[in-house]
């Protein structure tokens, strides 16, 4: 499990990686920088991640794989792990300009690992 | 302002009314570790607070007596959690005593995450609002039945 996070966080411009509860948005395992809220952080991707899946499952697309949260300061990436994608989250807290493509390669590693 | 948040003491009013927009919480008892509610959201029977402000009392009272027995410090917040519904209770020390907040909340619209963040805000702005250098008053059994009326009386705006 740290393993798994501690491979995130290696990519550049990534500040932080946890293991999301996705029913009830509890940290699960956090590597991240000081300053970052991980009970705020971890609450606010589950939320979303709730409501993303229900709007997806109306919308008939099916459950979401990977999504990313362009903030001004920040981003946050996420995919879902677990049975049916519904137990834990994978996130990732980076920098705006981080490489995204690097970061969801590492949450995909992690998820299919079971993190 | 939700309609249905009413407080008997009005400096909770303000701080369980945006606890409840930004948590999203169904129901919502500001209460007293002897079960004397301040403040309620989203009830809409006085019966119902009353026993859900006893039954919080109660689970507050046995949880402190077993931590107490176990040598332990007052337990800080325990959460149940069903299919549809949780509900969360927590209790943290003012200047107006010792309070308890009881949170009932639908897991489609929120997450024992969001009431956890949220009601970390809610305690501290609770405890920089409530009155200081007040001595909380011992409620009397005498006293007991007509304050119970009052406070249901103002919770319910009657």
């Amino acid at each position: 499990m740290s393993k798994a996070l501690d491979l995130i966080t290696r990519v550049r411009g990534v500040r932080g990686a946890m293991l999301v509860s996705a029913e009830d948005g509890l940290v699960v395992a956090e590597q991240l920088m000081e300053g970052i809220k991980g009970s705020a952080v971890a609450a606010l991707a589950a939320s979303l991640a709730g409501r993303l899946r229900r709007a997806m499952e109306a919308a008939g697309t099916g459950t979401s794989v990977f999504w990313h949260l362009q903030a001004e300061q920040g981003a946050l990436l996420v995919v879902p792990s677990g049975e049916a994608s519904g137990n834990l989250l994978v996130v990732a807290v980076a920098e705006p300009d981080v490489n995204i493509g690097l970061v969801r390669l590492e949450l995909l590693r992690a998820a299919e690992a079971g993190a | 302002m939700s309609p249905s948040t009413r407080a008997v003491e009005n400096w909770t009013l303000q701080p369980l009314t945006d606890f409840v927009r930004e948590a999203s919480a169904r129901l919502v008892l500001v209460l007293t570790s002897s079960g004397q509610v301040l403040a309620q959201s989203g009830f809409s029977r006085a019966v119902d607070v009353m026993s859900a402000a006893a039954l919080a009392a109660a689970i507050v009272a046995s949880t402190s007596e077993l931590a107490r027995q176990l040598r332990q410090p007052p337990f800080g917040a325990l959460s149940h959690q069903g299919p549809k519904t949780g509900f969360f209770l927590a209790t943290f020390m003012t200047d107006r005593g010792t309070l308890a907040v009881l949170a009932v909340y639908d897991l489609d619209v929120s997450s024992l995450g969001i009431v956890q963040l949220f009601y970390e805000q809610l305690a501290a702005d609770l405890k920089a609002a409530s009155p200081k250098g007040v001595v909380p008053k011992q409620v009397l059994a005498a006293d007991f039945e007509r304050e119970l009326t009052d406070s249901l009386n103002t919770l319910f705006g009657r």
